[in-house]
């Protein structure tokens, strides 16, 4: 038991700088005292909860010098402790106390809200059925701050926008999409399998290999063979990492960052039958495009699929995008009753995160961008998003 | 006099020089003035008053010469001659300067020449065709995108939302009674047979009042009841499948009864039980007191 453990007492009266006045600086104590100064400087905060009368239990780090003589034993510890306002458990210097504080201070929070939580439990039930509804908590996507280009669903200039962009001819059923996969320089196994996988699961899809061709050569050719999109996936140390999608005549370029794919060998699946996409076209789910630019996306990825899916196939490749990463993913489903179904996972999976939306064919030295991340503007508010 | 020699001495063998690198094979000097790159007495641009040297300067070559008689003037010590960009023609150039100088340096230096022009064109070859941009990836922002890639994958329930659109594009009737489930017919038959059934309940209640029926008699036989428990328990079990068996029977009967009374649990047939009345006789107060 330390002898300074007494300081945490209420001052005896008289003593009017408290107990720091009593014994004279950096004697008595030999090698402590420095030690015990820090210590008491760090606590004049707390010393002013222990003049206002309400004792603690000090934990004992041990050892230490001999102190000056303290008349009054420690007191007991006492559960309830109450802190003034104004005081911060940050403030304590001493690592070890501030951890004690710390403690202290959080089991008393806890002990608040169990108490209040069961306060409002017991009226709620008082209440019965007069009992307000239940308050919904918070998420991320409701606190998402509103983004003025949301598309409204009866707007009717943005009908008018996509009656006339890029897209119409594929929804007005003039054109049918024919996709050429392919990758950048010297691709490796995943990106290689990936890219046949996709071309399964895209109909009338074909992959080509890059041989070192640059882009800007291979989009006229593609444009003579009458190709509608360009899909090119990119790589880095032997993974892919991108994917651009262009859509041809002279649509649109969309540049992606590619995370955590997939293949269709790697998923979790049971047993091996019916584990290979068929040559059916898909449905095409696209959920949660809300503002303009996901409008323009959403209508990208429609595009790449034929615009009438077979439903005796039952296909269907999910593009769902959640606070700006759009995840992919290629099902079989099977209706049980009307009120279940059954999802299969086949074909590969991955995420999309949009990096750049440019105007016209790919050309990222002078092209129009209509849309680019830039981090430093776009990343800074949490429950900000724009697709 | 140039004392080239001495100067070798100090700096090539015995003590520092600071354009030297040592390396276990071999030592390299890293003079810019070096015609060789080794650290040798005769390519030391120091050690040698009689000295030349190719450099190239943006696409550009020249000729460096030394002299012993510039040696005291330090600022006019190199002298420069801009060679032709013709191949042919600056070896001519360097032949022509070079005259009565020292084969090696000659040689040299004509060596030094094809493998700078060289290695210009292959820059002017790698700048046509496509380069690699290397973007650098900041950790921490990869890392807070992962992160945050998961709390969407999360946020997302990705099979919940796929299977709630199929469902919500069956009741739509996209998909044109493919499926022998449409819900309108489901839940019309649903509400007929509801309906059909609430009536046939009242009808049959109307039907039963006043009729006379003649119903079994329970199983339980006085003879089935013993003393024995070992008994009890033999037949207790063989009654006990029969009671399940009739139980189910009985389940399945009001189970395909709807509308009828509401059947809570089983139902089960009564078993063997005795019925004991008890009577509380209450002392009167008066006579407890007495006593």
């Amino acid at each position: 038991m330390r002898s300074l453990a007494g300081r945490w007492r209420r001052p005896p009266p008289g003593s009017g700088s408290g107990g720091v006045g009593l014994r004279p600086p950096g004697s008595g104590c030999g090698g402590g005292s420095a030690e015990l100064s820090e210590r008491s400087r760090g606590r004049l905060g707390v010393r002013k909860m222990v003049a206002e009368g309400k004792s603690r239990k000090r934990r004992e780090p041990g050892g230490g010098a001999e102190g000056e003589p303290q008349p009054q034993p420690e007191p007991a510890a006492q559960p309830e402790v109450a802190f003034p306002p104004g005081f911060s458990v940050s403030e304590i210097k001493n690592k070890q106390r501030r951890q004690f504080m710390f403690q202290r201070w959080k089991r008393a929070r806890r002990q608040e809200q169990l108490a209040a939580r069961k306060k409002r439990r017991k009226e709620r039930e008082a209440l019965g059925d007069k009992a307000p509804p239940k308050p919904v908590p918070k998420t991320i996507e409701n606190q998402r701050v509103y983004d003025e280009t949301t598309v409204d669903p009866q707007d009717e200039e943005v009908a008018f926008d996509e009656a006339t962009d890029e897209f119409s001819s594929y929804f007005n059923r003039e054109s049918s999409p024919k996709i050429l996969i392919t990758t950048s320089d010297r691709p490796r196994g995943r990106t290689v399998r990936l890219c046949e996988q996709l071309a399964k699961v895209v109909p009338n899809a074909h992959v080509y290999y890059r041989k070192g061709l640059a882009l800007k050569k291979i989009i006229p050719q593609c444009v003579a063979r009458d190709f509608t999109d360009l899909l090119v996936i990119n790589e880095d140390r032997k993974v892919p990492n991108g994917l651009i999608i262009s859509h041809l005549p002279n649509g649109p370029t969309a540049h992606f960052k590619m995370s955590s794919v997939r293949l269709a060998k790697e998923l979790k699946r049971k047993g091996t039958k019916g584990t290979k996409p068929t040559e059916h076209i898909p449905e095409v789910i696209l959920n949660n495009f809300s503002t303009r630019l996901g409008h323009s996306i959403g209508r990208m990825f429609a595009s790449l699929f034929p615009y009438d899916p077979q439903f005796i196939g039952r296909q269907v490749a999910t593009f769902h995008n959640q606070r700006d990463y759009i995840f992919f993913r290629f099902h079989r489903y099977i209706f049980r009753n009307e009120k279940k179904v059954g999802l299969q996972e086949l074909g590969p999976r991955f995420t999309l995160k949009l990096r750049s939306l440019q105007k016209g064919t790919f050309d990222s030295k002078y092209g129009e961008y209509e849309w680019v991340h830039k981090r430093h503007e776009m990343d800074t508010n949490r429950r900000k998003f724009h697709l | 006099m140039q004392h080239d020699d001495v100067l070798w001495d100090v700096i090539g063998n015995r003590q520092f020089c600071s354009y030297k690198v040592t390396t276990k094979t071999q030592n390299f000097c890293r003079n810019e003035y070096n015609i060789t790159g080794l650290c040798n007495r005769s390519s030391c641009p120091l050690a040698n008053s009689q000295y030349a040297t190719i450099k190239e300067e943006k696409g550009q070559c020249f000729l460096y010469m030394k002299t012993i008689e510039r040696a005291a003037f330090p600022s006019r010590m190199w002298e420069r001659v801009k060679l032709s960009k013709n191949y042919e023609k600056a070896l001519e150039q360097i032949d022509e300067h070079l005259i009565y100088w020292p084969r090696f340096i000659r040689h040299k230096c004509k060596q030094r020449f094809t493998k700078i022009t060289q290695y210009l064109i292959r820059i002017r070859k790698l700048t046509l065709k496509r380069q690699r941009k290397l973007v650098p990836l900041s950790k921490k922002v990869e890392r807070r995108e992962s992160r945050r890639e998961e709390k969407a994958l999360i946020a997302a329930q990705l099979d919940n939302a796929i299977e709630k659109e199929l469902l919500e594009r069956l009741k739509q009737g996209t998909y044109e009674d493919i499926y022998n489930f449409p819900t309108h017919a489901f839940d019309k038959a649903l509400q007929q047979q509801d309906e059909e059934s609430e009536t046939d309940s009242s009808e049959e209640e109307d039907e039963d009042v006043g009729q006379v029926e003649f119903v079994e008699d329970d199983e339980i036989d006085d003879s089935e009841l013993s003393d024995f428990e070992a008994m009890d328990k033999l037949e207790d079990s063989g009654e006990e499948q029969e009671k399940s068996s009739d139980a189910e029977e009985l389940e399945k009967e009001t189970s395909t009864s709807k509308g009828k009374t509401p059947v809570k649990g089983l139902v089960r047939k009564k078993r063997p039980f005795v019925e004991i009345e008890y009577e509380q006789e209450t002392e009167p107060s008066a006579k407890a007191s007495s006593t």
